[in-house]
């Protein structure tokens, strides 16, 4: 019979010891771990830290391009990376379903490891609980993550700096991770060739970091897409944004889906998008260095900063006309990371 | 992406602007009388091409805006009663009802199940032989006859579990009705899907009793341009009639099988309409020989007192006498998050279409 999770590798007892000792230090090794301390003790070259933590529910456990545990990893990386910070200690907290199969938990697992040694972080900490059959939906995994900043950087979360004439620049096609996820879905019957960008972006923003010391905002455009970034960045701005919609890069399975479904894909999450603004000087440099990353290879100028309009985002539709762009009101895909 | 990209060209889209800046010389309003087309005119920024001479008014196009609250308030009723399964298509779980709403009741643990077919309720309900699954018949005559062939499927099959609760309607009543009570336009951009089933035939005395054009239309830029093209120069010419841009899916007589299959199961009844109060022989009913899947008739149940809301001026937009944006509530107390009505969440509402595309206009 297929190895399953029980209660009692929850319990704190032996079977919870022998799961923490056989899979998690296993697949994680790093010193930090490895003394199994209470609390991960660390030390830190500065007095500026970037503190995130994020809760990962996707269904399916599995997508094309990649499953919870990479975008466990993946969305707290992103977090801290965009925020201008390097990444490096992540705890990892499981939420288990009793009954659930061993191996698949043990394939999550790898996930996470090999992402977190692509990224170049440690997973430092952790926790285990099993809940009764039926009480969780298979696994939820909380990931905390911790990165150094430079306080020159600390600009790129607050937006302060951005102004008239910034170029705003993304680092691919959009739509991919909600559209994959979607698809994955048994009960839509679909299939598609549809793959999540999910990645960890900190390497390829470090790129552009290295050319450019004008890069004035940064955000990964998960949930709510890239129309709730620019929004969001027009209102604590207070200044105008206008998109041009031609200049958005969409792969065409996944417009195809969206026309299909009803969706937008201006609204659906990605996971290994980034959103930058930079000064119009710095804006060649900046796209140079990141299409020679393979994360970064479709990278494009999708709008800029203006004048008009303030505190609102404008786009210019495909066929030439303007509208704005607003926020997604409600939830449009519920358990998407 | 083929049969996507030509109908937003850019060039061709350019071609036509200035075609109707050329024809236009009367100040004219044209209806769009389908959400659809309400939602692609403001999601392309169409009203920003058009000369100042054309207006772009909605018309009574959402089905579930023209749909009475107390609709609402009796769904939800439904949804209450232990042994009910309700399903229904997604947009109908944030309209809010008197005192509730299906996204409230879900969180209060009501069952209720997104569909994207009436089969799919069928299959649940087979699924589930204990309960009673109501499916929420909401629609013009483009989803009226997948309703039809939902309760034709359960009669083949023998269910006794299923229920249609039908709120559907036939668009032609409104829009007589509309012009019969004053309200100023110049020509209808005619609905697209409803025409796919109805044909041409149910406009044919527009341009006769009323001497307005009435141009079928579909949804992509390029036909809506199109349609708004043809509808200047009826109106500029003076030759009023129906006609058909959308000539890739409309057929003059409409599709027949599917009429039939309307006709089948489905009698006309008065229907109540927001805006427009009470239109005869405008909703659609069960025949008596189906009555067994009536909601209506096998369910019992109490419903709260409907209440509408002060202030909210649904109808008269649904009229094309107001736009949104002269509701005082409108993006201030009515948000799509925080909606007083259905024209404000529903994915085809103008309160909606307005809010999102269009606020600042």
């Amino acid at each position: 019979m297929d190895k399953k999770i029980l209660l009692g590798h929850g319990s704190g007892g032996k079977l919870t010891h022998n799961l923490i000792e056989n899979l998690f230090v296993r697949h994680f090794h790093n010193p930090v771990l490895a003394d199994q301390t209470d609390s991960a003790l660390l030390s830190l070259d500065t007095t500026n830290v970037a503190f995130t933590t994020d809760s990962f529910v996707v269904d399916p456990l599995f997508f094309p391009g990649g499953n919870i545990g990479k975008l466990a990893i993946a969305g707290t990386v992103n977090d801290l990376a965009v925020s201008g910070a390097k990444p490096l200690y992540l705890s990892a907290s499981f939420i288990i379903e009793e009954g659930y199969d061993f191996n698949d938990l043990e394939k999550i697992v790898q996930s996470m490891a090999e992402e977190a040694k692509k990224a170049g972080v440690q997973i430092v900490t952790g926790d285990t609980k099993v809940v009764n059959k039926g009480k969780c939906d298979k696994i939820f995994i909380t990931t905390t993550g911790l990165g150094t900043l430079s306080s020159q950087l600390k600009h790129i979360s607050t937006a302060d700096k951005v102004k008239r004439g910034d170029k705003i620049i993304i680092n691919g096609t959009i739509g991919d991770h909600g559209m994959a996820v979607l698809a994955a879905r048994e009960f839509l019957n679909l299939k598609s060739d549809i793959t999540s960008d999910c990645a960890c972006l900190n390497h390829l923003i470090n790129k552009a970091l290295n050319v450019s010391a004008q890069i004035h905002f940064m955000r990964d455009a998960t949930r709510g897409g890239v129309a709730t970034v620019l929004t969001e960045l027009a209102e604590i701005t207070g200044m105008g944004i206008e998109i041009d919609e031609q200049q958005i890069p969409v792969n065409e399975n996944v417009r195809g889906m969206c026309e299909l479904l009803g969706y937008d894909p201006l609204y659906v999450a990605n996971e290994g998008k980034v959103i930058m603004v930079v000064a119009s000087e710095d804006t060649d440099q900046v796209l140079k260095a990141m299409n020679n990353n393979k994360l970064g290879s479709n990278s494009s100028v999708i709008g800029e900063i203006v004048d008009e309009h303030p505190g609102r985002a404008w786009i210019k539709t495909t066929i030439g006309g303007k509208r704005i762009l607003d926020m997604l009101a409600g939830e449009q895909l519920p358990r998407i990371c | 992406m083929k049969y996507i990209d030509e109908y937003r060209d850019r060039e061709l889209v350019s071609r036509l602007v200035s075609e109707i800046q050329k024809v236009s010389r009367k100040d004219i309003a044209l209806m769009e009388v389908c959400g659809g087309h309400t939602m692609a005119i403001q999601k392309f920024g169409i009203p920003f091409l058009l000369p100042p001479t054309i207006h772009l008014l909605s018309g009574p196009g959402c089905p579930v805006c023209v749909s009475s609250r107390k609709y609402i308030d009796q769904a939800i009723a439904y949804s209450r009663l232990d042994d009910v399964i309700i399903t229904t298509f997604g947009d109908l779980i944030r309209v809010p009802g008197s005192t509730s709403s299906f996204e409230k009741e879900i969180a209060a643990g009501a069952d209720v199940r997104i569909v994207f077919s009436i089969l799919d309720a069928l299959k649940i309900a087979t699924e589930n032989p204990e309960n009673r699954v109501v499916f929420l018949g909401i629609g013009f005559e483009t989803t009226a006859p997948g309703s039809a062939a939902g309760v034709l499927n359960a009669a083949k099959q023998g269910l006794t579990n299923f229920f249609l609760f039908s709120s559907h309607k036939i668009m032609q009543p409104a829009m007589e009705a509309l012009i019969d009570e004053g309200v100023k336009i110049d020509g209808y951009i005619a609905p697209g899907h409803v025409s796919t089933i109805t044909g041409t035939g149910i406009y044919k005395d527009i341009p006769a009793k009323f001497g307005l054009g009435c141009v079928i239309t579909g949804f992509e830029p390029v036909d809506l341009l199109h349609s708004i093209l043809m509808l200047t120069r009826q109106v500029e010419d003076n030759k009023p009639e129906v006609a058909i841009q959308y000539k890739r899916a409309v057929k003059p007589e409409g599709n027949l099988k599917a009429k039939k299959m309307l006709d089948e199961v489905f009698d006309l009844r008065d229907d109540w309409w927001r805006g427009l109060g009470i239109l005869k022989k405008s909703g659609l009913v069960l025949r008596e020989k189906y009555s067994r899947f009536d909601a209506e008739k096998m369910i019992d149940v109490e419903v709260e007192e409907t209440r509408e809301d002060k202030g909210c001026i649904c109808g008269e937009i649904l009229k094309g006498l107001k736009k949104p944006g002269d509701c005082k509530l409108f993006a201030k107390a009515c948000t799509p998050s925080d909606p007083f009505g259905a024209c404000m969440v529903s994915n085809e509402g103008a309160c909606h279409a307005y809010y999102k595309y269009n606020r600042d206009g």
